[in-house]
């Protein structure tokens, strides 16, 4: 059994027994994305009784309740009115949004996977370099870890997978790529993205009034620095960036 | 003194936690808290106190501890070597602890996660409404040798109670349910998956477990490259190499590997206590079943408090014996 073309979006499913995820469709897109963000943000609102938490992904808000507490046919019948009540795909972006410039070294040791990265684009790593640093792309979700965003979408050429591979480990603030997105680490983990860029951002602050800096709807650029000109931005822990209100 | 648990000698996985910080998923940290909650929930009753409360979590070994004052404490979850001032302790029971005493605790027999509770529960700071280290996200840290542990107020109770074991330190069948890819997996692959033993790899932590399949591994139709998602605690994600891993408390919150199911929440204690080596199954059910299953947890759950006994003493150490009642009821046997 396959989603096949009759698939009908938006789609509500079971995610285990006590979750539910509201889709908006099976590949990324700028309505779907938006969707999924207002949606959400309305769920939140609403403060349905038994639900625990929820959350967005690329196209999917994710919602948990207590299926011991709550009929899990209830929340999904809650779930699918307010699917049903408007068309969520003109839904405006979140308000608040910023525009950030984040210093990013590409290549080198600091970033040993840009050349395959290229090669699997099919791009120079000097036109990859052009691409990834010029590109102005979008936070669409946080997620995987505390404050990190993905972030879309760049050029067709970009839409390479993951390695079959996990990389034991990135370092917090590395500039990953797969699947004509970004992924800004926010800690070091293992990953099957490609490691092209880093940067000195620290997007995980438990200790400050505002712990996590990026937001969905935020938009980011990853300047060219040279690793010297990374060095210097070290202590800052913002890693040089700067940011600007969008309209 | 003060009120708080001096750690002498740590072992290399200590740290506190708790139920965890709901409500961060939306930014990205998972819930967290203690990998094994069945653990966290013995120790509250056997200390009749609140399951929310901080405990030490111990991977695969303890150390060793000293009661700043006299203190209640209960030891559950994978069952350890444990000594008060060189005299065996009984494991899955409460005991206490006078000031001055020496509790150490060594390698786990079988399991993986160990938990220590105090009576008032490990005090500390909360970040973002939970005092549970994650760390994953290098949100609190380990706990090391020479730090003093701040306790809170306890109201006081038994100690020398035990529970009924628990068979989940070593493995078995897990149950599971379907999950958002499951359809992505042929028929044939998702029964191959039921009948496969898997082994528990030496790669694990709080995040999540690697099984090793004895066979092949599993593959989904385009599997790299199906768009990130979210993930929760006992997802099953089948990596690049068709090698499942198990997602527990402190995992990612999203992920672009096909989840080929879902381990029902009150079967992952054992998944979390499988050591490496240990082999596990997987067994699908019905969402109806799953829910039965919960209820049945949730149940057992609500009983412990009433199903703490009182330990057994060693009758050589018993000096008057023959005072003692011996026998004090008689039952079929079944109940």
């Amino acid at each position: 059994m396959t989603e096949d073309n009759t698939t009908k979006w938006p789609l509500i499913r079971p995610a285990g027994l006590d979750g539910l995820l509201v889709s908006f469709g099976d590949r990324l897109s700028e309505p779907a994305n938006r969707a999924a963000l207002a949606y959400r943000a309305q769920v939140e609102r609403a403060g349905w009784s038994g639900v625990e938490e929820c959350s967005t992904s690329l196209v999917s808000a994710y919602l948990r309740f207590d299926p011991l507490a709550v009929d899990p046919d209830a929340i999904r019948a809650q779930a699918q009115s307010l699917l049903d009540s408007r068309d969520w795909y003109d839904a405006a972006l979140p308000h608040g949004r910023r525009l950030w410039r984040i210093p990013t070294v590409y290549g080198t040791e600091l970033a040993p996977q840009l050349d395959e990265a290229a090669q699997a684009a099919g791009l120079s790593p000097a036109q990859a370099i052009d691409h990834l640093s010029q590109t102005r792309v979008r936070v669409q979700t946080i997620g995987f870890a505390p404050g990190q965003p993905y972030l879309g979408e760049l050029p067709p050429e970009w839409d390479i997978p993951r390695q079959t591979a996990l990389t034991d480990s990135v370092p917090i603030g590395a500039l990953t790529v797969a699947i004509r997105q970004l992924v800004l680490f926010s800690v070091s983990t293992p990953t099957g993205w490609r490691h092209v860029g880093q940067t000195a951002m620290r997007l995980f602050r438990p200790d400050s009034d505002a712990p996590f800096v990026l937001r969905p709807g935020d938009e980011v650029l990853f300047p060219q620095v040279t690793p010297a000109e990374l060095e210097n931005m070290r202590a800052d822990p913002d890693g040089g960036a700067r940011a600007e209100a969008l309209a | 003194m003060t009120r708080a648990l001096i750690v002498h000698q740590a072992g290399p996985g200590l740290s506190l936690q708790d139920s965890g910080r709901p409500g961060y998923l939306v930014y990205g940290l998972s819930r967290g808290g203690a990998a094994d909650t069945l653990a966290l929930a013995e120790g509250a009753a056997l200390l009749g106190q609140s399951p929310d409360l901080a405990a030490l979590e111990m991977t695969g070994m303890g150390g060793t501890f000293e009661a700043g004052e006299d203190m209640r404490i209960a030891l559950t979850g994978a069952p350890m070597q444990a000594a008060i001032d060189g005299a065996p302790a009984a494991w899955n029971a409460s005991h206490l602890l006078h000031a001055g005493e020496k509790l150490t605790i060594g390698a786990a027999r079988s399991g993986v996660y160990g938990y220590l509770h105090v009576g008032g529960g490990f005090d500390g700071p909360i970040t973002l409404g939970s005092r549970s280290a994650h760390l994953a996200s290098g949100l609190g840290g380990r706990v090391q040798g020479g730090a003093s542990l701040p306790v809170g107020p306890d109201k006081g109770g038994d100690t020398g109670m035990t529970l009924p074991g628990d068979d989940r330190f070593s493995g078995g069948t897990v149950r599971v349910v379907p999950s958002l890819q499951t359809h992505l997996f042929p028929d044939s692959e998702i029964a191959r998956f039921e009948a496969t033993t898997f082994t528990r790899d030496n790669r694990g932590n709080r995040m999540g477990v690697r099984v090793v399949p004895e066979g092949d591994g599993f593959a989904p139709e385009g599997g790299l490259s199906v768009l990130s998602e979210i993930i929760v605690p006992g997802d099953i994600q089948i990596t690049g190499d068709g090698t499942p891993f198990v997602l527990l408390a402190e995992c990612q919150t999203t992920g672009g590997y096909p989840r080929i199911g879902a381990v029902l929440p009150c079967d992952l204690p054992r998944v979390a206590q499988a050591a490496s080596g240990s082999t596990l199954r997987f067994r699908f059910v019905s969402p109806e079943d799953g829910l039965q299953a919960l209820r049945r947890a949730a149940d057992h759950r609500k009983g412990l408090a009433r199903a703490a006994y009182p330990l057994v003493r060693d009758p050589y150490r018993i000096r008057d014996l023959l005072s003692y009642q011996l026998i004090s009821g008689v039952t079929a046997g079944d109940d």
